[in-house]
């Protein structure tokens, strides 16, 4: 393989398109394109070996980018008819795009697709709901992760309205030298993803309000948003010093050498911090307004698998994709990812304790996935990048939550219709 | 001599000799600069056709507010960068020329070195260091500055829309500083002697010998560091892009036409590239150089050629 990804490079690199059929020919063999180097190991060690078990003629080799360059180097490497047979797919428009200039196969007839609602489906089907082109994988839960050693010491317990939440955060500044929330503003998609979309459902009472939105009969000057910003607003005392500067590295470290008590959290960063706390932690879904309120987590639809159309082996490639709908894939993969959940029907027991606490509030709140991904962030100005910027400056204390509100909903008005 | 020239017939091997450079140069570099201007008159449609709109994404860049504004600002942003390594890189890389070239100096292979080292390292890994340093959790910047009592200074420059771009063009010119030193200080060692000493013999002190000597013998040196300078901060985005992401926070205070430019090509996060637009960003920061290097060939390199005599 070492050879052969080689020879890949170099040829890339020179411009030679026309070898590269020759080196990928010789077997029905699958790559597969992702942006999770991470997880290299678990799909060599783990994941393909299994399928090897019940497939053993089909080789198939995991070949991930860097997360950042993912979309532009499989976007040069599809158009130079380079890339591999398997496409991990990012959820929503990216892959949108994907399927309707032809790059991506449809799925319609793959009978693995059956184990999925259509919620899990939404990320990866077309607007009018007919033609799904990725086999959903996986979700992220958004949710609070505390270290539970402070939360002794200071004998504080897990809040479940805001108002407990900010009262806890009051109580470990004034009775500790602890951060109280790790947050860092300086990467920007922290404040918007581990801020704003993650304690909002409860405000805009999730899938509703975000479908509300799409529709056009909610804005985002509604004071759901606004009041998200406010909450939002309120954490900055009590964030690490110069948290205007602190990088996402920042923040987890933060939380892992036991400085900070509570981190908001993707359920993603479960496995760091398994590798690296030496303390127990433990994890609380957003707090809601009122005891007894109903709760929303965003529960986003993040990882897809779908077939490059140009592929040799597309047989060989539906055969994998339905075995990725099994039950023993869903386990495999959730309890070797931590925190990244499989979208399945199929029923899975997590090992893994706060994976289990995360994946559990499925059970007790409502799902839905962030508001701003699905039609929304099409146009520009990008909503997405909008809601980055207005996220960290409300926090950073440079924009009123007014003001974020308000740039947010024009940004989406100069384009999208139903805004207008 | 000339005559005898022209009056053969057309020198073949001269053709021979150059067609290597020149099918290379063209192939790699005046190409794609070719394909970019063709391609940024085209847009794509609904079906993701590509029509011809001739200068219709220029305009846009320039008038549409939602393309203008950015574009402005990453211009006005990338000016201030330039301005910062005229200001700052350039005078220190000359006072370390200088002070390099003083026949009384100890030890300048060390300082040479030193100070041409981070040139050689990876734009990376100065971003990684220097938000090391100054990292307001963890860094270094805030106990040195508590051991010379000025700790109640500090602050979490790379965080704030005031700071942030001016700490970055601070890294960069650390980084760079090399560069002009060592082209000022090759050009230092060329002055000869004979004129130092004649000046010495005149009676002429060192500041005299500097001012009056040596710095209008070395202009057309710190031409060529004011050009250098020039295009490589238009063309600049790694460091932005290590430091800061292709979003160059907060709220785009260090967006630069590099980073930019890679947004609207490749696209960012939700935001979908977009390539003729891309190449329209790419063709105006190609005219922005060019321009910037026209003014000097016509306007100031034909002046500074007098002093040199």
């Amino acid at each position: 393989m070492g050879i052969q990804r080689k020879i890949t490079l170099a040829a890339a690199l020179a411009g030679l398109m026309a070898l590269l059929p020759i080196t990928a020919s010789a077997e029905t063999s699958l790559t597969i394109e992702s942006w999770r180097n991470d997880d290299l190991e678990i799909w060599s060690d783990k994941i393909i070996p299994a399928f090897n078990k019940d497939h053993p003629e089909i080789k198939v080799v995991f070949e991930p980018s860097p997360p950042a360059d993912y979309n532009a180097s499989l976007n040069a490497r599809l158009a130079g008819g380079t890339a591999g047979d398997l496409i991990t797919c990012r959820p929503f428009d990216a892959s949108l795009e994907l399927f309707k200039n032809g790059t991506l196969e449809p799925l319609t007839g793959l009978s693995g697709l059956d184990s999925f609602s259509n919620v899990a489906k939404s990320a990866w089907t077309t607007d009018d709901g007919a033609t799904t082109f990725c086999m959903p994988m996986a979700s992220v839960i958004h949710g609070f992760m505390y270290n539970k050693e402070i939360f002794k010491e200071l004998n504080l317990s897990v809040p479940k309205t805001r108002d407990e939440f900010m009262a806890v955060l009051e109580k470990i500044k004034s009775g500790s030298r602890y951060t109280p929330i790790a947050l860092g503003t300086a990467d920007q998609w922290e404040a918007a993803t581990m801020g704003f979309q993650n304690v909002g459902p409860n405000f805009w009472k999730g899938e509703e309000g975000r479908l509300a939105l799409i529709k056009g009969s909610a804005k985002y000057t509604d004071a759901a948003y606004v009041d998200t910003f406010k909450h939002l607003a309120k954490w900055a005392p009590y964030m690490g010093k110069g948290y205007t500067a602190q990088k996402y590295p920042d923040t987890q470290n933060l939380f892992t050498l036991g400085r900070a008590a509570i981190y908001p959290a993707g359920s993603w960063d479960i496995a760091t911090f398994n590798a690296q706390a030496d303390f127990e932690f433990g994890a609380f879904p957003p707090p809601t307004g009122k005891a007894g309120d109903d709760c929303y987590i965003s529960d986003h639809t993040d990882i897809g698998l779908g077939i490059n159309k140009a592929s040799k082996n597309k047989e060989a490639a539906k055969t994998f994709l339905n075995w990725m709908a099994t039950s023993e894939f869903a386990d495999l993969f959730a309890n070797s990812l931590p925190g990244f959940f499989p979208l399945s029907n199929a029923k899975v027991t997590i090992e893994d304790p706060v994976a289990s606490e995360f994946v559990s509030w499925r059970g007790k709140c409502k799902s839905t996935i962030r508001n701003s991904y699905q039609i929304l962030s099409r146009g520009t100005p990008n909503l997405e990048n909008e809601l980055w910027n207005v996220s960290a400056q409300v926090i950073n204390g440079k924009m009123t939550p007014q003001d974020a509100a308000k740039q947010a909903e024009t940004g989406l008005a100069k384009w999208y219709a139903p805004h207008k | 001599m000339e005559k005898g020239v022209s009056a053969r017939r057309f020198p073949i091997h001269i053709a021979v000799f150059l067609a290597p450079a020149v099918l290379i140069y063209s192939l790699f570099m005046i190409y794609p600069l070719i394909d970019t201007f063709r391609f940024s008159l085209f847009s794509p449609n609904e079906a993701g056709n590509l029509n011809f709109v001739a200068f219709d994404n220029y305009v846009k860049l320039l008038t549409d507010p939602d393309w203008s504004s950015s574009f402005w600002n990453a211009l006005y942003n990338n000016f201030i960068l330039f301005l910062v390594h005229m200001l700052v890189q350039n005078p220190i890389g000359l006072l370390l020329a200088a002070l390099l070239s003083l026949p009384v100096l100890k030890g300048r292979q060390i300082y040479r070195t030193a100070i041409f080292m981070p040139t050689m390292m990876s734009v990376v890994i100065i971003g990684f260091i220097w938000q090391l340093i100054l990292n307001p959790l963890w860094g270094v910047a805030e106990t040195l500055m508590w051991h010379v009592g000025l700790d109640a200074f500090f602050y979490p420059w790379l965080g704030d829309e005031a700071t942030a771009l001016i700490t970055l063009s601070l890294i960069s010119v650390w980084q760079w500083v090399g560069i002009p030193m060592m082209l000022i200080y090759a050009a230092l060692l060329g002055i000869p002697e004979d004129l130092t000493e004649a000046a010495e013999i005149d009676g002429a002190s060192h500041m005299q010998i500097f001012w009056k000597i040596k710095l209008p013998l070395i202009l057309p040196t710190l031409g060529v560091v004011s050009v250098l300078t020039f295009v490589a901060n238009f063309n600049a985005f790694d460091l932005i892009y290590a430091v800061k992401g292709a979003l160059a926070g907060p709220n785009f205070s260090t967006d630069i036409m590099g980073t930019l430019f890679y947004r609207v090509f490749f696209g960012f996060q939700l935001q979908i590239g977009d390539a003729s637009m891309g190449a329209t960003v790419a063709t105006t920061m190609f005219l922005i150089i060019l321009v910037g290097i026209l003014f000097y060939l016509f306007v100031i390199q034909r002046r500074m050629q007098r002093y040199t005599f």
